[in-house]
């Protein structure tokens, strides 16, 4: 659990950061969002005390961070930016291993280490072990990105802007897989982007700032459905709230017993695909499989209501 | 072209370079009839006060002594000035090196040899002079040239100062460095040359005897030798920037 309390932050006499108070639970995958300048990303640096706090103290597991020197605490939390960040003459193996290597583990556990990350994050390790960074693509250069924030098991992983300098295809790709990683790891993970869809697609919980201060936190529903402010109503979309609600659920927990003819469609797929479908095929009714091409039933167009609850 | 192309490139050059040089060294000492019939009006074609090999080696021994301090100089003058303390003394460091560097070399001779004697003394100081501007600037151009962003995720990921300057900011910007380093070399195995005419001993003596001597041969005896001496330096240099990038993409066309 990350706690941040009455941090206070100036930037050559702006302040950035507002007697901010933050709670970020443990295990869950947080989103700091907000338009540039609203101190996300400070908020982000100070945890791993890239930016120091002018007041106001961070409790990382309920320790305060000042109590350890801040290379000792870094190497302890995951970082991962948007550039990627990778070192150019490093070879994937070696960009993987900086934190092991810091830290002075042996080299056979280093090894073993990036073996089983470079498959975690589908990468064939025979494959991929010795390129440079030139030699990958975009997509592939971040998910080494990943790799490398993960590699010294991290309690806590930091990404700033992860994806957002990827095409919409991989972005959508490393999404999947981050909160695939997430779920199997268990990791405590704070992530900053100004995607609201990145956010409400990932974050478990959400933080939304302005001017340094917090507009709104709590779970993707609660920003759409009770915004705290105009300014929160307008940031999540308001025209698109609705078919935001749908992204957030699945299409599983509408399923009903019946029949239907046509293209099925998955019930892991969320339900603002399945409008897509009903409006694309002009029908209002589809079948619905399992992961494993199972028939498991169908989805009336009318139980997309159901969705709001 | 790819790299592996471009480095046997600089490969081969440097071996013909070296061949050439190790070629004319061997023939020199044979080499009395051919530059008697060149110029018959010679008494003495061929400079013999000193063995070609011994004043080669002199000769190296000048450049590597001060390119090798003006290395130690201006690599660590450029990481002061390139560093968070050193910054505000940058454009001093800058104006007086630019200084030094508009001074003419025989100038520097001339000034310094009354001060410290004549030798290899002046010499040295004129050559370390030379070789600062172009060692420092490189210093300070490749550190300016490393990703901001590389350097800070290698400080989020927990690298101290040094680690990072060790293990990011030197061997990214080392290309540039070298090509500093490179710059000064050659240049300063032209100017040892001259700092014979403070009585240092270089290839510059057959040059200097010659021209003072109007024999020509022993002009182009010494010149050749010079020249010969600083494409295979260039070459020496370009094959080890090749090796200190592995990880660039392929330059092309070069």
């Amino acid at each position: 659990m990350i706690e941040i309390r009455h941090v206070n932050k100036s930037f050559q006499g702006q302040q950035a950061i507002h007697d901010l108070n933050l709670t970020l639970p443990a295990g869950e995958l947080s989103v700091l969002i907000g338009s540039s300048g609203s101190g996300k990303s400070t908020t982000l640096k100070m945890l791993n005390r890239l930016i120091e706090p002018d007041s106001g103290s961070i409790l990382l597991a309920g320790e305060d961070i000042r109590r350890q020197s801040p290379d000792s605490l870094r190497r302890r939390i995951g970082y991962a930016i948007q550039s990627v960040g990778l070192f150019p003459h490093w070879t994937v193996e070696q960009n993987i291993a900086a934190v092991p290597q810091l830290l002075k583990w042996p080299k056979s556990r280093i090894q073993d280490r990036v073996t089983e990350l470079l498959t975690l994050l589908q990468l064939p390790p025979a494959q991929y072990r010795q390129r440079y960074p030139h030699q990958l693509s975009g997509g592939q250069q971040q998910r080494v990105g990943v790799a490398r924030a993960l590699a010294a098991d991290p309690d806590v992983l930091l990404m700033d802007e992860p994806f957002g300098a990827l095409d919409p295809i991989t972005r959508h790709t490393l999404q999947q897989e981050l909160i695939r990683i997430q779920a199997l790891s268990g990791k405590t993970i704070v992530l900053v982007t100004h995607d609201i869809d990145e956010a409400l697609l990932l974050g478990q919980h959400i933080v939304l700032m302005e001017h340094g201060r917090i507009a709104q936190q709590g779970k993707a529903q609660d920003l759409l459905l009770h915004p705290a402010s105009d300014f929160v109503r307008h940031f999540v979309g308001q025209s698109d709230t609705g078919i935001r609600l749908l992204g957030l659920g699945k299409v599983g927990e509408r399923v009903r017993q019946g029949q239907a003819s046509g293209e099925p469609i998955r019930a892991d797929r969320n339900l603002r695909e399945a409008l897509s479908l009903f409006v694309t095929r002009q029908v209002t009714c589809l079948p619905v499989v399992d992961e494993h091409g199972q028939a498991s039933g169908v989805l009336h167009f009318n139980d997309l209501l159901g969705a709001a609850a | 072209m790819s790299r592996l192309a471009t480095g046997l490139h600089a490969r081969r050059w440097l071996l013909a370079g070296s061949a050439l040089l190790a070629g004319w060294l061997l023939y020199l000492p044979h080499s009395e009839a051919w530059f008697a019939r060149w110029f018959p009006e010679l008494e003495r074609p061929l400079y013999q006060q000193e063995g070609f090999g011994t004043l080669v080696l002199a000769h190296l021994g000048i450049v590597t002594v001060s390119s090798g301090i003006a290395v130690l100089l201006g690599v660590s003058a450029g990481l002061l000035a390139g560093s968070r303390f050193g910054r505000a003394f940058r454009p001093l460091l800058e104006t007086i090196l630019a200084i030094s560097q508009a001074l003419p070399p025989v100038a520097v001779l001339a000034v310094a040899a009354p001060l410290v004697g004549f030798g290899s003394t002046p010499a040295l100081i004129a050559l370390i002079l030379y070789g600062l501007l172009p060692v420092t600037q490189g210093t300070l151009t490749g550190m300016d040239s490393v990703d901001r962003d590389t350097q800070a995720v290698a400080q989020g990921l927990g690298m101290t100062r040094l680690q990072i300057l060790r293990h990011v900011t030197l061997p990214l910007a080392a290309p540039v460095m070298l090509a500093g380093v490179r710059t000064a070399v050659v240049i300063n195995i032209g100017t040892a040359a001259i700092a014979s005419t403070v009585g240092a001993k270089t290839l510059g003596l057959p040059i200097i005897v010659g021209l003072s001597g109007f024999n020509t041969a022993y002009v182009i005896q010494g010149a050749v030798l010079v020249a010969l001496l600083a494409i295979v330096a260039d070459q020496l240099f370009e094959w080890l920037e090749e090796r200190v990038t592995p990880h660039l993409p392929a330059r092309a066309g070069s």
